[in-house]
């Protein structure tokens, strides 16, 4: 420790506040000079199954976008001499192949491709309507904001799930189409809680400190609104990855997502589901990857919430 | 308490009508018509069938007349099962939907209510972590995996019970899909019920209950449990409408005559009024649900002001 | 005679994750049958977890050592359902939060009920009627009404009350009183002071009084022990050690007082706030079919302020004295007539004002809030410089803040860490730094002391009257802290639900009282030292 964290004299104005209760007093904090986000990210290193996470997520992803380039098989290559073949490693069919000899392994990692593109897509969809929406009805206030959360309280009882899938009845399926909608549902979440974040902090001192300086409104926004919304947004998008894939993987089950030629989880697994007496392996293939990868940024969602809600100081 | 069901419902009509009203509107700006389809029909008899079905009036005039009809509780015919009128096949598929639908929310409250008061209490130990790893896998896993592999499994494998047919609601046959259908309620609701139990758990009038000199039962069972439960109930409008829409799937996948498998067939077969019916029916559905769900609340909670 | 509680050597530790912190070291005291016994402590002294660990209701990663002896049985060995027989029944307690100590969700007559029935025959009717004495006893106006309330219903004195009636229901030997008034503004402080005293000579209870207002101590305890960082370093007759305190913690606690008078400002001084009939009006919404509800927190107020004077303006919760604040510096929209420096501020926009803002600077409160947590000190103390005045280079920047950090007498290295890993007295330092880098003339300090505990109070007290004299400030002094608005004040203002009820010269307030709400004001908070 240098000399910095002795306060100048050597007064008592150190304790740490505030320890009252039956609570167990707190720690003497020794970080200099350490932002929060710092210590969210050390405190999230700690959290071993946060991290296993990360790591299975990033290689998630290598193996997706990366992998199909280094297998032998295209995506409706049809291996003329193994029709649904059960998992081997002598034809080169690691996972099998389905009832037309596609190879199960390359479809699954393209099927990822459009699995997780689907989610970051929509996610961030759904973060910009969500947080401009969120904080403009938080930062105006009053009558405003009433009426504009009044609009998303009627979003939200609407069944959304229904009015999606009538939106792909409607005018076909479409992957951009998914992406748009997908990210229109789950915008709504993202605003409530921005909303109420921003709420909270126009009330906070800083905030009215800031005024008094004679700060403009656009950089109290920038600069004291977002950067302290920051964290339960990243909570929240973790939490939305999934939900977006999963609903995705829901429409394509259901044959109303994703078309031929392309592919993704969903629609693998409903081909599978169809097949799970004969060959398996057509189902559980993409059934452990899609819920590997849901697994883990479940994992992630909670990690990151203890390492960044403000509670847990 | 009156005026506040009144306001709850004040605020579900327009709900129900922008419901209605996004999806007529979807339903018409559809590319293609319900007519085309497996044969050019010669022209004259398409107008018939048009007029029929009053598909030739300007767009408000159709509007306001399915409007008025719904008002009498009458979706129209369907397009593609043509001796059936929409509201008839709801009937006949709702009774099975409900049943599902129903025992499975029971059965998320039966299981998952417990296991998150016993992870609460028992915080930080082997059960809390095995609890808290099993919801996570029931978040982790979707239903549409998880109901093929219990078919697989359970039906095909050891052919304990059936793995799919509904047999006008025997037993056997309501397991799997109800299990399928419940576990991801279950999960959510154990972890919920968790987190809020530990919350009410470290609150100054648990430790006022525990200086009272109450047993630790008394003061779980008199003190925190309804507390802990409240945002549970809130929670119960967005578990039912994700039961209903999973039960779309589970009914596909079990083969079970309710409304989801003609909401997926109409979808598919761009039956609208059927679908429009029961997006509609499905909708209504949900609103009341959030409208109950609402009341219990307020029913449950002293602080709440009816007036506010 | 023997003693009623004893604690001998306890010590209590914590295992956190982290690893093992001791709260309470070697703690031994007695308490007397019908006696009050304080127990003094800033915050992080141990106090709090002393007295919870009596009743053995502390969380279970506590470890107790040492032994408390209650009655002839020793606490510390009891079986669990042993010591739940005594819990509510020959020890009751009340605790510091009365908003958030009782139920919620049940009545109050079902909690106090609660009690009885775990702990005595009463059931049924009798039941009822002991409810009804007890909230008769504890002055609870027209109990047969409140004993069907919610607690939500009731006022944060009211609720404690109730506590307090929980406490007594089974007339216990000892009550544990864990900072009961501290949440309560004065006058209901000196009420529920009042009612402990009544209840004690009723009962003839002894009660262990948990405070950090050595004040109190003076007017209710017969003996007091002072705890710092989990040691008890002194115990004695209240009146012994009040008079003669033997360790330098007591010492430094007693002087921990703010003292002195302001010095007085000439007559003719130049005026530099002048407000006159300062409405604040809040409208709420309630509904959309039902008029908008109308609140008004500032009803006419005068108030005139000479450069280098202090206007001191106090009153309890809910008296409008913050809201007052806020609308004389133009962050709340108020009607009246805001002359600062002979300039009108009431028709300027936010934008025609921002020049004027470098001029009047505000404190705050809560040195939690008041700090934006995402930057540094550097550059929360850096952004009105960057505001006022753009033409300063970065390095010109850092060089006033580093002056502003030398003034509030912290270490100018401080500017890269960040807000959360100061203490609050620290904080509220980095909170005067930057309104005083823009080297204003007029401060507004709303509550800048009232987070902090005492001994750190008497330091920022100190700061803010040095930095006065040095640069000539004038001040607005917020507070419901009379001792010190007294020691810092010119002239002080009394509000009372909005408006002013006495204002006056601070001595003339403080000595001869023309109004009775401030009499009780200042009885209420036992300022008693003359200065």
């Amino acid at each position: 420790m240098t000399s910095t964290t002795t306060p100048y004299r050597g007064e008592h104005d150190d304790t740490p506040l505030p320890a009252g209760g039956p609570n167990p007093p707190a720690g003497p904090d020794k970080n200099t000079g350490e932002s929060l986000g710092r210590e969210a990210w050390r405190r999230l290193k700690q959290n071993k199954a946060a991290m296993a996470s990360l790591v299975i997520l990033t290689l998630m992803a290598l193996i997706c976008f990366i992998g199909p380039h280094l297998l032998p098989w295209a995506l409706d290559e049809v291996d003329w001499s193994n029709f649904q073949t059960a998992p081997s490693l002598e034809n080169g069919h690691y996972f099998g192949t389905d009832a037309n000899g596609r190879d199960i392994l390359v479809r699954t990692l393209f099927g990822g491709q459009v699995s997780l593109s689907v989610a970051l897509v929509a996610t961030f969809v759904s973060l910009v309507i969500g947080v401009l929406y969120g904080a403009v009805a938080g930062y105006v206030g009053g009558r405003t904001d009433n009426l504009m959360m009044r609009f998303v309280d009627i979003m939200y009882s609407l069944p959304f799930m229904f009015l999606v899938i009538l939106l792909m009845v409607v005018f076909g399926r479409n992957i951009f189409l998914i992406y748009a909608a997908i990210g229109a549902v789950e915008w709504l979440d993202m605003a409530r809680i921005v909303r109420g974040q921003t709420l909270a902090l126009k009330r906070r001192e800083f905030i009215e400190a800031a005024h008094a300086l004679g700060v403009g409104g656009p950089t109290i926004v920038r600069r004291h609104l977002i950067p302290n919304t920051l964290g339960p947004v990243i909570i929240y998008v973790t939490l939305t990855v999934p939900k977006v894939i999963l609903l995705e993987s829901f429409l394509s089950f259901l044959g109303l997502g994703v078309q031929e030629p392309l592919t993704s989880w969903g629609v693998l697994i409903s081909e599978g589901k169809d097949m799970m007496e004969s060959a398996p392996w057509m189902l559980i293939v993409p059934s452990v990857f899609l819920a590997v990868t849901l697994f883990c940024l479940n994992f992630l969602g909670d990690g990151l919430r203890d390492a960044l809600d403000p509670k847990t100081r | 308490m009156l005026s506040y069901t009144l306001k709850r419902l004040a605020f579900a009509v327009p709900t129900l009508l922008v419901v209605i009203t996004i999806s007529f509107f979807l339903m018409r700006a559809a590319p293609g018509g319900p007519f085309d389809g497996e044969r050019q029909l010669p022209p004259e008899i398409e107008a018939n069938l048009k007029a029929a079905y009053h598909l030739d009036e300007p767009l408000p005039m159709q509007y306001l007349r399915y409007m008025g009809n719904l008002a009498q509780g009458d979706f129209g015919p369907s397009f593609k099962y043509k001796d059936f009128s929409v509201t008839e096949l709801i009937m006949q598929g709702f009774p099975v939907s409900l049943e599902i639908g129903g025992l499975a929310i029971g059965l998320a409250l039966l299981i998952g209510l417990p296991l998150g008061v016993i992870a609460a209490l028992k915080r930080n130990s082997t059960i809390d972590y095995l609890v808290m790893s099993l919801a996570l896998g029931g978040i982790a896993v979707p239903n549409f995996v998880i109901a093929p592999i219990m078919a697989l499994v359970f039906g095909v494998l050891l052919g304990w019970l059936p793995a799919g047919g509904w047999n006008g609601g025997a037993l056997p046959n309501l397991v799997l899909p109800v299990i399928a259908l419940s576990i991801q309620q279950i999960a959510y609701i154990a972890r919920m019920m968790r987190a809020s139990m530990i919350e009410t758990m470290g609150s100054h009038f648990i430790r006022t209950a525990r200086a009272k000199g109450l047993s630790e039962v008394q003061v779980v069972l008199r003190h925190a449990l309804r507390p802990s439960l409240l945002p549970v109930v809130s929670y119960l409008g967005p578990a039912i409408a994700a039961i209903v829409t999973g039960s779309v799937v589970i009914e596909q996948i079990f083969g079970i005559p309710g409304i989801g498998r003609y909401f997926v067939q109409g979808a598919l077969n761009r039956d609208y009024t059927l679908v429009m019916g029961t997006v509609v029916f499905y909708g209504a559905l949900i609103v009341l649900m959030n409208l109950l769900v609402d009341l219990l609340y307020s029913a449950l909670d002293p602080q709440i002001r009816y007036n506010d | 005679m023997s003693a009623l509680l004893e604690l001998a050597h306890l010590s209590v530790t914590f295992d956190l994750p982290t690893g093992p912190v001791t709260a309470v070291k070697d703690v031994s005291l007695e308490v007397k049958a019908g006696e009050t016994v304080a127990l003094v402590g800033e915050s992080g002294s141990g106090k709090s977890v002393t007295s919870t660990a009596i009743m053995r209701l502390l969380p279970e990663l506590a470890r107790i050592e040492g032994e408390i002896r209650f009655d002839g049985k020793t606490l510390t060995n009891l079986k669990d359902r042993d010591i739940r027989a005594l819990r509510g029944n020959d020890i009751g307690m009340v605790f510091q939060e009365p908003m958030t100590s009782l139920n919620p969700m049940h009545r109050i007559e079902r909690q106090i009920r609660e009690v009885l029935e775990k702990h005595t025959d009463l059931r049924g009717n009798k039941a009822r009627a002991r409810v009804l004495e007890l909230l008769k006893q504890v002055g609870i106006p027209e109990p047969e009404r409140r004993i069907k309330s919610y607690p939500h219903e009731l006022s944060g004195g009211q609720r404690q009350r109730v506590v307090i009636a929980m406490a007594i229901a089974c007339e216990p030997k000892l009550l544990i009183a864990d900072e009961p008034t501290t949440a309560l503004d004065v006058t209901v402080q000196a009420q529920i002071l009042e009612l402990l005293g009544e209840l004690q000579a009723r009962y003839g209870l002894a009660i262990l009084f948990i405070t950090h207002d050595l004040n109190l101590v003076r007017h209710v305890a017969d003996r007091v022990c002072v705890m710092q960082h989990g040691d008890l370093v002194e115990q004695g007759p209240t009146r012994d050690v009040f008079a003669n305190p033997s360790h330098d913690y007591t010492r430094m606690l007693l002087a921990a007082e703010p003292d002195g008078v302001k010095a007085p400002v000439a007559d003719d001084a130049p005026v530099v706030l002048d407000a006159r009939d300062v409405h604040v009006r809040f409208t709420t919404k309630r509904h959309l079919f039902r008029p908008d509800e109308t609140f008004e927190a500032v009803r006419g107020i005068d108030l005139r302020v000479r450069r280098g004077q202090t206007v001191g303006i106090v009153g309890e919760s809910g008296s409008g004295k913050s809201t007052l604040g806020r609308a004389l510096l133009r962050l709340l929209p108020s009607t009246g007539q805001i002359v600062f420096d002979e300039m009108a501020l009431q028709p300027l926009d936010q934008k025609a004002l921002r020049p004027l803002r470098k001029r009047l600077q505000v404190v705050f409160q809560d040195p939690f809030g008041s700090l934006s947590p995402r930057m540094t000190v550097g550059e929360i103390i850096s952004e009105g410089l960057k505001v006022h005045f753009p033409e300063l280079s970065r390095r010109e920047r850092e060089a006033r803040v580093i002056e502003a950090l030398g003034e509030v007498k912290l270490d100018p290295a401080m500017r890269a860490r960040y807000p959360h890993e100061f203490s609050g007295g620290q904080r509220q330092r980095i909170a005067i730094a930057r309104a005083l880098v823009l080297k204003p003339e007029f401060l507004l300090l709303d509550e800048p002391t009232s987070a902090l505990d005492r001994s750190v109070q008497v330091t920022v007290v100190n700061l803010l009257r040095e930095l006065q004299k040095k640069h000539g400030l004038t001040y607005v002094f917020i507070s419901h802290d009379l001792s010190v608005v007294r020691a810092m004040s010119d002239t002080v203002l009394v509000m009372k639900d909005g408006a002013v009820v006495e204002h006056g010269p601070s001595e003339a307030i403080f000595t001869a009282p023309r109004v009775d709400y401030t009499r009780k004001l200042i009885e209420a908070s036992f300022i008693d030292r003359v200065a």
